[in-house]
């Protein structure tokens, strides 16, 4: 189980394919809280939350229904927040969650800043948010959906795609069961 | 002999399709999904497919969307040319049933593409009409992710590439779109007609029940081998790897051009939602 603030320990154990469950805080943030938080960094302006040794989770929630914490919550593309990740990383965020490729200059960022890339299943949304236990907005409100949200949760499932030493699940699934020839 | 139909009930008729569909996914879809587990090896493979119809179940026992992204909402009416709508403009009244299903359902629409303010109520929806023989109207309405459409693709080729280009070029799409798209994908692929139509067709594809097969059998014949070529790349579930990286290829195909072959792949993803009415 893996909580955040994350260690130096925490992070160097774990590999690319290893089933994750994560507790606690995380905050989501997507493209166009993504934009602003690039923004301030190069206006050397501080965030609106302490990102250092924390989890950003790629994510825009449905509405939640009456007697939820949360509507359905599952990952978005995280290939689009590529452009903005560096600087995160070097502020010391340590886990990004998502789905999809990442680009080279991330992978090697990930390498170099000691931090993990997790997916989450796509499309399977309604369960995921059975892990998520409460949430509240905590900065951009009107950007709705793409608002930063901070999240309580339990248990939350992620499969660690690139890790800090180098290794990608895709490319290790893909060449698993690949059938060449024909 | 016309036939009269108020807007008011394509309006009514849209959002119990948008609602609906946001919760419960495609009979069809869900059989193919339950089908493939067999032919998937990979033990992770197993596993998304398992939690992709565990998910689909919750969802639909609580009347929660299956997935987060609603999408964007785009209707197909199909209107019997004997058809005459009355009451109002009856593309108001669709933009009226896309305002009232969503507003239970996640935003995700802007209303520029460059300057990006979310419209607040998931509307416009796109609407695409065809005009038919008779007096009946068929509404499909599709909530589309924009995961999947994201990593969709359309090339103008010369007729040169022959059907080997077309189906390079489709395993292409599937190969830079891997895990992106949340694999088992349904692959929409259009070819012929022009540069807008044959985007247009590949969407068309995605409307088919999943598993059909394309009347004309080199069409079917070419649905089969793309099938079969694209669960070979070994991108798998979720691209974890693994052989159910797409559970259908439908082909529409059209007239074109002595000079051209257009290609487009419109793609479907682990939500592919899809409602269709008779009215
Ligand atoms: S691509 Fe489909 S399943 Fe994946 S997150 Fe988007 S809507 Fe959901």
């Amino acid at each position: 189980m893996l909580t955040p603030p994350l260690t130096d320990t925490d992070l160097l154990s774990l590999r690319a394919g290893d089933a994750i469950r994560i507790s606690g805080v995380i905050y989501t943030a997507r493209d166009a809280a993504h934009k602003r938080m690039a923004e301030l960094i190069e206006r050397g302006e501080p965030l609106p939350v302490e990102l250092a040794g924390q989890a950003i989770y790629y994510v825009g929630p449905a509405p939640a229904k009456t007697g939820h914490a949360i509507g359905p919550a599952g990952p978005t593309t995280s290939g689009r927040m590529d452009s903005y990740t560096i600087p995160l990383l070097r502020l010391g965020v340590k886990l990004l969650i998502g789905k999809g490729y990442r680009s080279p200059e991330v992978k090697a960022a990930l390498v170099e800043n000691r931090a993990v890339y997790a997916a989450a299943v796509g499309g399977a949304a309604a369960l995921l948010a059975r892990h998520i236990r409460s949430s509240r907005v905590v900065a951009w409100p009107e950007l709705g959906t793409e608002a930063i949200h901070e999240l309580t949760v339990e248990g939350f499932p992620a499969i660690v795609i690139n890790d800090c030493h180098g290794g990608d699940a895709y490319a290790d699934g893909r060449a698993a069961w690949e059938e060449r020839g024909e | 002999m016309i036939r009269e139909i108020p807007v008011t009930r394509i309006q009514t008729a849209v959002e119990t399709l948008l609602t609906e569909a946001a919760y419960r996914l495609p009979a069809d879809y869900l059989a193919a999904l339950e089908a493939s587990a067999p032919a998937e090896p990979s033990p992770v493979g197993r596993q998304v497919i398992d939690l992709l119809l565990e998910n689909s179940a919750y969802a639909q026992a609580e009347q929660i969307p299956t997935c987060q992204d609603t999408g964007m909402a785009m209707l197909f009416l199909e209107v019997g040319q004997d058809v005459h709508f009355t009451g109002g403009d009856v593309n108001a009244a669709i933009q009226d049933g896309v305002r009232a299903a969503y507003a239970g359902l996640r935003k995700s629409v802007v209303g520029d593409p460059i300057q990006r303010i979310n419209t607040g109520d998931n509307t416009p929806g796109l609407i695409h009409y065809e005009i038919v023989p008779g007096d009946r109207v068929t509404l499909t309405a599709l909530q589309k992710g924009f995961g999947a459409e994201l990593m969709s693709r359309l090339q103008m080729f010369p007729p040169s590439v022959g059907v080997e280009g077309v189906v390079r070029f489709v395993v292409e799409t599937i190969e830079l779109a891997g895990p992106n798209a949340c694999p088992p994908v349904i692959v929409g692929v259009g070819l012929g007609g022009s540069f807008d139509t044959v985007a247009h067709l590949a969407k068309k594809a995605l409307l088919r029940p999943i598993g059909s097969t394309h009347p004309t059998p080199h069409l079917a014949a070419l649905e089969a081998d793309l099938l079969a070529a694209i669960n070979r790349t070994g991108i798998g579930p979720q691209g974890l790897g693994g052989r159910v990286t797409a559970l259908a290829v439908h082909i529409e195909a059209g007239a074109t051009h002595i000079g051209a072959l257009p290609v487009a792949v419109n793609l479907n993803c682990s939500a592919p939602r899809r409602a269709s009415i008779e009215i």
